[in-house]
């Protein structure tokens, strides 16, 4: 395929693996801000946070997938982007090694301060990193100071930080939270309802309010033209779904209508950032486009492939794997309330 | 750019303190699996069980450690990202498709789907864990040797940046083979002397004699026969560098005017910089010309020649690397190496036929020799990315001038905060390592910490026949 098109279809691509990464993700998010807002005691929390113990780490390969197919299908984008969100990802990537540790050293040791201190850390990890991931991508909608050459000019600190940013990683907090809880629910056995339910109507309500604030002035500020508006009023519509049949116990249909939500969002980052990919504050002329940042034909036709067979190859096996392990955790499996 | 340059040697060698265990590790895991599940002896499950749960601390560490290089190419080296991107894409996206899904879905089958799956796909769960990271160390290592020597691509001839022409070239060079097979046989060569010293520190205390004397005795005649291996690879490997970056091995053994036929080996230099000579030096005559060409009448062209020649090629300027770095970590790659191989075989004579040294030195110095090819794996890569240097990407791309835009302060602070966090997890790490190494196999009845107890066979039989 000829280069331009192949540029589009991996603007897709990208589009496609970061919303799979927060459907994935946000749960693992939520389920560790959870821990402390539900979970009692240490065997409370253990019991939670082994909801998601078999497959969190495979779910944040795909944050990992998302960087790097920024970095191959469009090396200027990740060049200027990344030194440009320095401090976000230096602290994103700062959580992610803390957060590993706390889930799977929590257990290493039996003492209750051993395990408070490391589940505090999955508590605050938690709701870091969708915050961060929030303010990335509604930074890079924002644009940054970039030049001529492409390079990033600003001051690292503030140029991905704004009203506007910090207003799209806080939707997402509360996304997870709400994400988090449809899923204990399908998880955790019925005594747990009661307590997990609250959680998941407040934070779903709060959801619905953050993201149509968001993507009302994603709309008027960035993407005023029917497709936006389309996809914004998509992310709407699923989230306030998502409330309404969680409401009616309907969890399934809940977790499925915060997936939509969530790719209506990613989507709706992406179609205000179209056709461009990096919008510079400077000039417009500066401004990273999906054809100008693109990598080599050879370059993108080997990605291509990689793509084809790599990506439905991993979502057959990590479905087959969520299969596996499908259903409330069985007693036998919570008898051994501490994580691995 | 000093700094970036610190915060990249902090983060990488720390990131390499855990993954020669993982590489190393996976397949003595899967081993005693596949052993257990052909013989069903238990006592194999124990194993597996206590080696397993080693491996998971340290992967834990190894992954999250990481993630950061992925990101760090982007925020500290932007320069370099862009020119290098079209070529690393295809590697990198293929480490992560490939090779990172792939072990971390396996390895949460293989640790939590003990009672949820067949026995024979539990199995294959691990040994598809060791697979990925074996091509994850193949995928990153295709990335790093065309940072050594770059192949199958042109320059754009507008924005000078690297574009690829042949991914063939990129994976199948022989530096990316051999590196490969060099990292792989440094991967389990730490992690056989990981088995020989846990083994060696229960065998001095009298605990799980009958297990750890079979750990001790395997892991000796693994030990030996990898450090073989590795050994001739690492030849081989020196040879095509000689080759490919001749400056770099002119370093690592200091030689500054080129040799005649002959050539002595240095084994004690104290290069000078300045005077780029050495100011004292010690050598085995003959030896030189042997390893590095593998005849007797090679000769090696000296630092200051091949100095005289970039300067024609690529302008005026320091084309040397730190002699005293590449000469001595080169020298400490292999001492370190050689020293456990050595250890190993005066073990193996020590314990020949049953026997059990009663010295507490001898099984002191077995414990600590865990120590020596983690030591041997850091300054190999020290050794290597020292050596390439001043280039980034050799003979395109200078350290220099790969760094992002970004401000002394910022870099100053997030390395301080990397010193912090990086001490802060080693330390704990360590420790949780030490106490699980000392705790020993555990009964098999007893889960791996954590870890759900078995399900009874009825319940899961429903699905699985």
């Amino acid at each position: 395929m000829d280069v331009v098109t192949l540029a589009y279809v991996f603007f897709f691509v990208i589009a496609f693996v970061w919303s799979v990464f927060l459907f994935l993700e946000g749960f693992d998010f939520g389920v560790g801000m959870l821990t402390r807002l539900v979970g009692r005691n240490d065997a409370e929390r253990g019991v939670i946070l082994r909801a998601i113990g078999p497959n969190w780490d495979a779910n944040e390969v795909w944050l990992l997938t998302g960087g790097i197919l920024i970095f191959a299908a469009f090396p200027p984008w990740y060049a200027a982007s990344f030194p440009s969100a320095y401090i976000p990802l230096l602290l994103l990537v700062f959580c992610l090694i803390v957060r590993a540790l706390a889930i799977e050293y929590r257990s290493k040791r039996p003492t209750h301060r051993w395990m408070n201190t490391w589940d505090w850390l999955t508590f605050a990890t938690g709701l870091l990193l969708p915050l961060l991931v929030g303010v990335f991508w509604a930074g890079m909608v924002h644009g940054i100071p970039i030049n001529a050459e492409g390079r990033f000019v600003g001051d690292s600190l503030w140029s991905h930080i704004n009203v506007y940013s910090v207003l799209g990683g806080l939707a997402l907090v509360s996304y997870c939270i709400a994400h988090g809880s449809v899923f204990l629910r399908r998880k955790l056995d019925v005594d747990w309802q009661a307590r997990l339910t609250p959680w998941a109507l407040r934070s779903g309500a709060v959801t619905v309010v953050l993201m149509t604030i968001f993507s009302v002035w994603t709309v008027l500020a960035y993407s005023a033209d029917g497709v936006g508006i389309a996809v914004a009023a998509v992310v709407v519509l699923a989230f306030a779904a998502a409330l309404i049949t969680d409401r009616q116990g309907r969890t399934l249909t809940a977790f499925w209508f915060n997936g939509i939500g969530i790719c209506a969002f990613m989507a709706q980052i992406f179609v205000a950032l179209f056709p461009n990919v990096l919008p510079s504050t400077i000039s417009d002329g500066y401004t990273l486009t999906i054809e100008s940042a693109a990598a080599s034909s050879t370059s993108l036709n080997i990605l291509a492939i990689t793509a084809l067979i790599g990506i439905p190859g991993v979502i057959a096996y990590q479905s087959w794997s969520f299969w596996v392990f499908r259903g409330r955790l069985r007693p036998s499996e919570l008898a051994q309330s501490a994580y691995k | 750019m000093d700094l970036s340059r610190a915060q990249f040697a902090l983060t990488t060698l720390f990131h390499f303190l855990f993954v020669p265990l993982t590489l190393g590790l996976g397949p003595w895991v899967a081993i005693f699996e596949t052993m257990r599940y052909r013989t069903g002896d238990e006592r194999y499950g124990r194993l597996s069980r206590f080696f397993g749960s080693l491996l998971l601390i340290n992967f834990a560490i190894g992954v999250a450690s990481g993630i950061i290089q992925e990101f760090q190419f982007g925020m500290n080296w932007a320069v370099f990202s862009r020119f290098v991107g079209d070529i690393f894409g295809a590697p990198l996206a293929m480490e992560g498709l490939f090779a990172f899904f792939l072990e971390s879905t396996f390895l949460g089958l293989w640790v939590f789907g003990r009672g949820r799956l067949p026995r024979a796909v539990h199995l294959a769960s691990i040994w598809l864990f060791v697979l990925g990271t074996w091509l994850s160390a193949y995928f990153i290592l295709a990335a790093n040797s065309f940072m050594q020597n770059p192949v199958g691509f042109t320059l754009d001839p507008v924005s000078g940046d690297a574009v690829l022409t042949s991914l063939g070239e990129v994976f199948f060079q022989p530096l990316t083979v051999w590196a490969w097979l060099h990292t792989i046989g440094g991967g389990i060569i730490a992690a056989t002397v990981f088995v020989f010293g846990v083994s060696a520190y229960h065998l001095k205390r009298g605990n799980h004699v009958d297990l750890m004397r079979k750990t001790f005795r395997s892991a000796i005649i693994v030990g030996v026969l990898a450090g073989g291996f590795q050994f001739v690879v690492g030849d081989i490997l020196g040879v095509i560098m000689v080759d490919k970056q001749p400056m770099k091995m002119a370093a690592a053994e200091a030689v500054w005017e080129t040799t005649g036929p002959c050539a002595s080996l240095g084994i004690i230099a104290i290069p000078d910089m300045a005077a780029r000579d050495n100011s004292f030096e010690v050598g085995i005559p003959c030896l030189l010309s042997i390893v590095a060409t593998n005849s007797l009448d090679g000769e090696v062209v000296g630092m200051n020649q091949l100095q005289a020649q970039y300067e024609e090629q690529y302008g005026p300027g320091n084309y040397t690397p730190s002699v005293w770095i590449a000469f001595y970590s080169f020298r400490a790659m292999m001492g370190f190496g050689l020293i456990a191989s050595a250890w190993m075989v005066v073990a193996w004579w020590l314990t020949r036929r049953g026997r059990m040294p009663k010295s507490r030195w001898f099984w002191g110095i077995s414990i600590w020799m865990i120590a020596m090819p983690w030591l041997g794996n850091l300054f190999g890569w020290i050794f290597t990315e020292n050596g390439r240097q001043p280039w980034v990407v050799y003979g395109l791309l200078k350290t220099e001038d790969a760094v992002s835009d970004i401000s002394v302060g910022l870099v100053a602070t997030s390395l301080v905060a990397f010193v912090v966090l990086y001490t802060i997890v080693g330390l704990v790490e360590f420790v949780i390592m030490r106490r699980y190494a000392i705790r020993g196999p555990q009964d098999v009845s007893e889960p791996m910490p954590g870890e759900p107890p078995p399900v009874p066979a009825e319940s899961s039989r429903g699905w699985t026949s």
